[in-house]
């Protein structure tokens, strides 16, 4: 690596919202043309690293930073991501920010288009100047060559292929003459693998023009393929940088996830645990679930288990339960006792003994503005005709408002649900108390199968630990088969009996609960499906 | 396989995209005949028709590319002109100098009620059309107060046959002697038998339209097509967003001031409560017949939808008379046209939206 002074040198940065501490003393540097990159798992503060280089007024609007950064061995402070772009700082957002009904040259050039003269200009100023055609098509052509795709610069963004609309999205920050640094947020997500390839070449040849680059991927093997270097994120601090010749893909995966484990977490699995038939079955599901993607997912779920779903965030572990309970349009095969059931359609998923404990706890999950003791017994009321007494031989059906109350009571007290009584309105209640509400609500209906979506996010510890205990205890007193999504690896290993690691809208593997975590991690990263064991063995050998 | 599917597709979409002229223009074949007119007289009514609307019309163009939808506000505009009208006519001034000086009146108040309009609108994004349609009725309480309490009273009007008996306040219908075909019969130009043509409103209007295609060229032009496709990225890329759409809006309402002065010229009379709220409904039921969609217009657009929208005009009260002996169908039928026409468009605006965002959706999953 050439020697002098570094491109961008980031010291000591720090950042904390609202009390919580997303980043501690991060430092890192970066020459010109060396390639880094930024890996770890999500919420591991990337992303928020990135909005501080970048200026993004989210950081202003909550309290500033701590720590300098220099570039070029001056000292920056940028107030919005145009002073960024002043200073030559590229971005490339993971979401495409493209104009669809424009051509390729269109978006590179936007708002940098070539102009040419007219009369008008002297009456009505600048902005009246016509395109310069010709000349857009150039600086297109230019770029585009500069990075050494394939690409028409005529074509619309609406009809390109993904990979193609990645590489306008790239050639728009090289056609800035003054762009020394890029910053590629998860560029590779979205690609199929032979696009990954050329993006990758043809981010090798912008480094040997002496463009320096950022690359943050989930894709290990594609940052030792590209990168210099790399620096592994965790909670928020540097946990290792190191050189990518001298790691491997074990190794940094294990880096990203290698916490320590809790004791209590294995104590759970000492048992010996039996479970029954095959209740669930999905066979090549997909859901249109936005963000949450599924393409392809066939798993199978005995009686009596609790089945983990995990995964990064946007892989499609949310989308799968959301699938099942109908929420959001959805295709394949699902079976329940071996019976197909009807997808698209909630109240028949019901109507099999499933419940839902959605993610989205205010909007799916409760009626905010209703007492606590109608969200309790709301479902089991309307698909089961529970708490509802029959008058004139059932012609007229009465709500059973003493069985409504007696049974709210009971689960306050299970569930420990701090409130004013039974009828306070869910919108009044903490996090927890909610999700305590969502899962009496599904508890009502009695459920065979319990779908529970990140049961945990947004409250504290003690309530944490309250959710997964109630969880559990039902799991084991009424033997309702539990699937559970979650973020956090921990607590998928700490409470499942077998979890299933899905990315890119696939099941990349299923694991007991038990098994390491650093086996997770490289599930997560998609990496276990393209390596044979003897290469693992290979590399531990090494 | 594939490509069949794909061949037939497409053939739907185009007569899907083209659903509304297309049924326009098979109501028109089936009701001429019965009608009964001459070519003649339906050949010289259009072009009367062209002259008369198409300036309105063309007002709408801008706001749509700027992805501010119909702009309901246009009326805003056409009461600026008709302000302009009530000045001239008050002055005696007469001829084409009338018609200037009118416009000349109505700009200002134009750009300051655009201006207003747009300001409005940034605040209403997403909402701009029902904003827009409200704000045109507030709008009308303005004009309504100052033509009807202050003209005559704060500000003068000398000529007692504009002014109420009592002896504030402008009378309802205002005969436009001075102005009235002033355009229209600039150039005279008689073709075949006898009809007359309009040249220099068309000309005016040709070279309107050649000053909208040159528009879109320009850096403004391509910042609107940019942040009608997508704000957010627009704003991004560091276009003033706010500013743009301003400007667009505005463009609009001076264009429909000048539109409205046109129109009424061709008229002859102006309904002075009553002229401008007429003009922004029929022109957006005009471009919407010719093809038009919240979110995309053409040129073409325009006079297609003027010429279909105004054929039925012309055609169904007398077909309405041959068939049921009743002339009335007609008049009932352009305002049951008029507002079906716009509901239409937009629940097919909506449905068009959603169907594009399941597609995106399916597309995200990699799949046919």
């Amino acid at each position: 690596m050439p020697e002098g002074v570094p491109l961008l040198k980031m010291e000591n940065i720090g950042k904390e919202y609202f009390g919580n501490r997303v980043l501690a003393d991060v430092s890192f540097s970066l020459m010109p043309g060396e390639i880094l990159g930024l890996v770890g798992e999500n919420g591991a503060g990337k992303s928020t690293l990135m909005n501080i280089l970048f200026g993004m007024s989210v950081i202003e609007e909550t309290g500033g930073y701590e720590g300098r950064i220099i570039i070029d061995g001056e000292e920056k402070s940028f107030k919005d991501p145009f002073d960024a772009l002043e200073a030559g700082i590229g971005m490339v957002h993971q979401e495409f920010s493209l104009i669809p009904g424009f051509t390729a040259t269109e978006n590179i050039l936007l708002n940098r288009e070539s102009m040419k003269y007219n009369p008008l200009v002297e009456v009505f100023g600048d902005r009246f100047k016509t395109l310069d055609r010709t000349d857009m098509n150039r600086r297109a052509v230019k770029a585009i060559d500069t990075l050494g795709v394939s690409l028409a610069p005529d074509t619309l963004i609406s009809e390109m292929p993904v990979g193609h609309k990645q590489f306008t999205e790239i050639a728009r920050e090289i056609d800035r003459k003054k762009t020394k640094l890029l910053v590629l947020d998860e560029p590779t997500a979205v690609l199929a693998e032979s696009e990954a390839q050329v993006l990758i070449e043809a981010l090798k040849k912008l480094a040997c023009q002496g463009i320096s680059i950022i690359f943050i991927s989930h894709r290990l093997q594609e940052i030792i393929d590209l990168c210099d270097k790399l620096v592994v994120l965790r909670d928020g601090r540097v946990i290792q940088e190191a050189k990518t010749g001298e790691t491997n893909v074990r190794q940094i995966a294990s880096w990203m996830v290698g916490r320590q484990i809790s004791g209590a977490a294995d104590a759970a699995q000492e048992k010996e645990r039996k479970f029954g038939e095959v209740i669930l079955r999905t066979q090549n599901l997909w859901v249109d679930m936005p963000g949450e993607t599924v393409r392809d997912v066939s798993i199978e779920v005995r009686q009596g288990e609790i089945f983990g779903l995990g995964g990064l965030a946007g892989q499609g572990k949310v989308g799968i339960s959301n699938g099942i309970m109908g929420l959001y349009v959805s295709g394949g095969k699902v079976f329940v006792r071996g019976k197909e059931i009807k997808l698209n359609d909630p109240s028949s998923s019901l109507m099999e003994g499933m419940a839902f404990v959605s993610e989205d706890r205010r909007g799916v999950g409760l009626l905010l503005e209703e007492g606590i003791d109608w969200n309790i017994t709301f479902t089991a009321m309307q698909v089961q005709e529970k708490f509802i007494s029959h008058l004139l031989g059932g012609l007229i059906k009465w709500r059973d408002d003493k069985a409504v109350t007696k049974c709210t009571e009971d689960y306050i007290k299970a569930l420990e649900i701090r409130c004013t009584g039974p009828k306070q309105r869910a919108v009044e209640l903490s996090g927890g108390n909610q999700q305590k509400v969502c899962l009496a609500k599904a508890f009502a209906v009695a459920p065979e199968i319990l779908f529970v979506s990140e049961p945990t996010r947004g409250i504290d510890v003690g309530a944490k630990k309250l959710v997964l205990d109630t969880l559990r205890r039902v799991n084991e007193e009424t033997g309702t088969t539990i699937i559970m999504t979650s973020s956090e690896l921990e607590e998928l290993r700490s409470i499942c009996d077998r979890v299933a690691i899905i990315n890119e809208g696939r099941v990349s593997g299923i694991l007991p609960a038990k098994s390491p975590a650093e086996e997770f991690g490289l599930l997560m990263l998609g990496h276990v499906v393209e390596r044979s064991p003897d290469e693992i063995l290979a590399e531990r050998c090494r | 396989m594939a490509d069949k599917n794909k061949g037939s597709m497409s053939l739907k979409n185009i007569l899907a995209n083209n659903a509304v002229p297309i049924i326009f223009i098979g109501l028109s074949a089936i009701a001429i005949p019965i009608s009964g007119f001459s070519a003649n007289y339906l050949i010289q009514e259009m072009l009367t028709r062209l002259a008369r609307n198409s300036f309105l019309v063309l007002s709408l163009l801008i706001p749509i590319l700027a992805g501010m939808g119909l702009n309901f506000g246009m009326v805003l505009g056409a009461m600026a002109g008709q302000i302009g009208l009530i000045f001239v006519t008050d002055w005696a001034v007469t001829g084409v100098y009338g018609m200037m000086l009118a416009g000349l009146i109505g700009t200002p108040i134009a750009i300051v009620l655009g201006y207003i309009c747009g300001a409005v609108l940034n605040r209403a994004k997403g909402r701009e059309m029902v904003t827009s349609y409200i704000l045109g009725f507030f709008i009308n309480g303005v004009y309504q107060l100052i033509v009807l309490y202050t003209m005559g009273r704060l500000i003068p009007i000398s000529n007692p046959q504009l002014v109420l008996s009592r002896g504030y306040g402008i009378r309802n219908a205002i005969n436009l002697t001075g102005v009235r075909h002033v355009l229209d019969n600039l150039i005279p130009l008689k073709i075949f038998n006898n009809i007359d043509v309009p040249v220099a409103t068309f000309i005016l209007i040709g070279f309107f339209c050649i000053l909208i295609i040159w528009f879109r060229k320009t850096k403004l032009g391509q910042d609107m097509r940019a942040l009608g496709q997508d704000m957010k990225v627009a704003e991004e890329a560091g276009i003033p967003v706010e500013r743009t759409r301003i400007i667009a809006i505005l463009i609009s309402t001076i264009l429909a001031c000048y539109g409205q002065i046109i129109f009424l010229q061709n008229i002859g009379t102006m309904n002075t409560y009553n002229s401008h709220e007429q003009a922004g409904m029929f022109a957006i039921a005009a471009i919407l017949i010719g093809g038009a969609s919240v979110s995309r217009a053409t040129i073409t657009n325009v006079f297609v939808g003027v010429v279909l929208f105004h054929l039925m005009f012309v055609v169904s009260p007398m077909a309405g008379k041959e068939l049921i002996g009743q002339a009335q169908l007609g008049e009932y039928f352009r305002v049951f046209v008029s507002y079906g026409i716009i509901a239409l468009a937009l629940v097919l605006h909506a449905w068009r939206r959603m169907r594009a965002k399941a597609e995106a959706r399916r597309s995200l999953r990699g799949e046919e």
